[in-house]
């Protein structure tokens, strides 16, 4: 069974503030994370070449630094990997990016399952994993928090609805994006992360050249959304604070609450 | 590509500074300079108005796509009811459609289905493109994504709209890299460029720390998801159109996927996306017993219980309970938030609320800068009082 997942590193967004004076976003000090939701792809790579045999290849678009997802996904236990970078790749929208990725693991050729988050906390798009699943004209199935059967011909998967959830057999090769209900990532391991900086490590980085894409497919020459503007979002309230006791507070609250009608 | 200023054309305005989502931008003696961290995304080409920001990236010829007619909205339905996502769309395509002249159409996929097309009508579609089939009846990817292919390539819309909802997360983006366009997800908010006459798609990003508007101006149709509740719907009682029906074309062969079962778990309690009041709690309600005080305040309410990832994540709420940008956004008459610090994530999903309340600890809470009236204390003090005032 080989596997490729695919890796994003994030600003940890989750941890941003914004600067009460300006309003603006506070990006000193942001760590730079894997993506959430690709942990559980990952781990879910891993564990299956356990059961089965084969091999787990990562792989990621992103700048030089993002070669420490990469080590950290060789440190959860893949075998391989590949690091998109090139100037040429930036400012990529997903349709540029699904491409780019998709160009990559045309050449990496040879993989049963792709298995991606379902989103990354900056983008929050959720599009390219069916994206490049489409690029590759192989079946896809988003949501997925359970894989229940894998053969050489087909998975069976549970999908996540809003209500509820589906069980969807597709054909292998297929691609999965997967929620974090789908298992715990392991940790990465001390030597296997030592291992993966080392000379022998099975690691590569890739640039549009090695593979095969021209520039006006790519980067923000390649996009078909471009971002016109960003601004600050706004949230007029008026930020009133009660102030009393308990009882007072309350009693405030409920007034006001009265006053318009809502209770 | 690269990003460069050319400091002759620069007049210090600092619009570039405001515009970059990334502080790739900073002023240096008057005049603005790109950092090592600008990922050529060109948000500061766009806003720069002495045209001094250059690129090496070639201009692009953007197509003639006069002859695009339409905004279209994908009918959501499943199990022949249509998701309220759908209805949300067609009131806004409405707008978007009278600002360019043009007309409303809903595209309905399924197996007997017909009757739906009279509601999408109702709320303001001109045409209904119905494609009925076995093969429609529960929705596959595969099937719906040449379906859509299908439409688009013989009808040639303008605009297409779909709900953020599973299905649309999962069929947009494949119908967007199948028709070669651009696609913006999870928008807040929509519409028409008065200059260019294209679709202005403004969404969160950044985590939904920064608001970004977007456009599509090399391909069509237009593609933009938005999520459930967002939009909001306008019933046309009487209005007349017409319904279109097209046949589906797809080999059999093609299908990869089967849906062996769908397993409905039945709901408890209300709607979130419909309830006038929420009473919701994070981190500080601290267990599964935080919570039931916080249902008997929603029962006494009359409203429904929510909360943040958080709670969702220790298992205090289930999942469909989860409001914020992985959530639901929703748009009650009145949120009340409990011990929750007020993470931009959750904030995304409350921010149409009529009214919001804080209620924290931590003076420092970022929810008391979106909230109409905070109280800083004890949730596991305050919220039985509240329950006690409300019941006497």
């Amino acid at each position: 069974m080989n596997i490729i997942v695919l890796v994003k590193q994030v600003p940890d967004t989750t941890e941003i503030k914004l600067d009460p004076k300006t309003g603006n976003l506070i990006r000193e000090g942001i760590e730079s994370i894997m993506n959430p939701d690709d942990r559980h792809a990952l781990e879910a790579a891993v564990s299956l070449k356990e059961s089965m045999g084969g091999s787990v290849t990562a792989v990621s678009m992103g700048p030089p630094q993002a070669i420490d997802v990469i080590t950290e996904a060789m440190g959860m236990g893949a075998d391989r990997g590949i690091l998109l970078s090139d100037r040429a790749f930036s400012g990529a929208d997903t349709w540029a990016t699904s491409l780019t990725l998709g160009k990559a693991l045309e050449k990496i050729g040879d993989y049963d399952l792709i298995i991606c988050g379902r989103q990354a906390i900056d983008g929050d798009t959720a599009q390219i994993g069916p994206q490049v699943a489409d690029h590759l004209n192989i079946p896809h199935v988003s949501y997925v928090f359970g894989i229940d059967e894998i053969t050489e011909e087909r998975v069976v998967v549970r999908r996540r609805l809003e209500d509820g959830f589906e069980r969807i057999e597709t054909s292998v090769p297929a691609l999965l994006t997967v929620i974090g209900e789908l298992n715990t990532p392991r940790y990465a391991v001390v030597g296997r992360l030592i291992a993966a900086c080392g000379e022998k490590a099975s690691i590569e980085i890739w640039n549009a050249a090695d593979i095969g894409a021209k520039t006006n497919e790519i980067g923000l020459e390649g996009s078909l959304t471009h971002v016109i503007k960003t601004f600050a979002p706004k949230f007029k309230r008026q930020g009133e604070i009660l102030e009393g006791a308990s009882r007072e507070s309350i009693s405030t609250l409920l007034g006001k609450l009265h006053e318009n009608r809502i209770v | 590509m690269t990003v460069w200023i050319d400091a002759d054309l620069c007049n210090g305005c600092k619009r570039c500074v405001k515009a970059c989502p990334y502080e790739g931008v900073e002023m240096r003696d008057g005049k603005a300079h790109i950092l090592e961290r600008c990922t050529s995304c060109g948000a500061c080409i766009e806003n720069c108005k002495p045209k001094a920001i250059l690129t090496d990236a070639k201009p692009r010829e953007i197509p003639d796509f006069s002859n695009r007619q339409g905004v279209w909205v994908f009918a959501e339905q499943r199990g022949g009811g249509l998701h309220s996502v759908s209805l949300e769309l067609l009131g806004k395509a409405g707008e978007l459609a009278e600002h360019l002249n043009q007309e409303v159409s809903a595209v309905l996929l399924g197996h007997e289905v017909e009757p739906l097309a009279e509601t999408l009508i109702l709320h303001g579609a001109d045409h209904v493109y119905l494609v009925e089939d076995p093969r429609l009846a529960q929705y596959r990817t595969i099937v719906y994504t040449h379906a859509m292919e299908q439409l688009i390539r013989q009808f040639k819309p303008n605009i297409l709209l779909m709900g953020a909802t599973h299905i649309g997360r999962d069929l947009a983006p494949r119908v967007s890299r199948r028709v070669a366009v651009g696609l913006t997800a999870d928008c807040t908010e929509l519409s028409i460029d008065p200059d260019e006459k294209i679709l202005l798609q403004t969404r969160p990003a950044f985590g939904g720390n920064i608001m970004a508007t977007i456009a599509s101006r090399y391909s069509r149709p237009q593609m933009a998801t938005v999520r459930p509740g967002v939009m909001e719907l306008k019933e046309q009682p009487g209005k007349s159109g017409n319904i279109i029906r097209e046949t589906l074309s797809i080999d059999e062969a093609d299908i990869k996927a089967k849906v062996l079962e769908i397993i409905r778990e039945a709901k408890k309690t209300g709607d979130l996306s419909k309830a006038k009041i929420i009473v919701a709690g994070g981190r500080g309600v601290g267990d599964v017993s935080g919570f039931k005080v916080l249902e008997t305040l929603a029962e006494a309410l009359g409203g429904e219980v929510a909360g943040t990832r958080v709670a969702v994540e220790e298992g205090w709420i289930p999942a469909d309970r989860q409001v914020g940008q992985t959530g639901q956004s929703v748009r009650p008459e009145l949120y009340i938030a409990c011990g929750i610090s007020g993470a931009i994530q959750h904030r995304a999903g409350i921010v149409n609320s009529r009214f919001i309340v804080a209620i924290n600890r931590d003076e420092r809470a970022p929810i008391f800068q979106v909230a109409d009236w905070g109280i800083v204390g004890d949730l596991h003090e305050l919220v039985p009082e509240m329950i006690r005032q409300l019941e006497s």
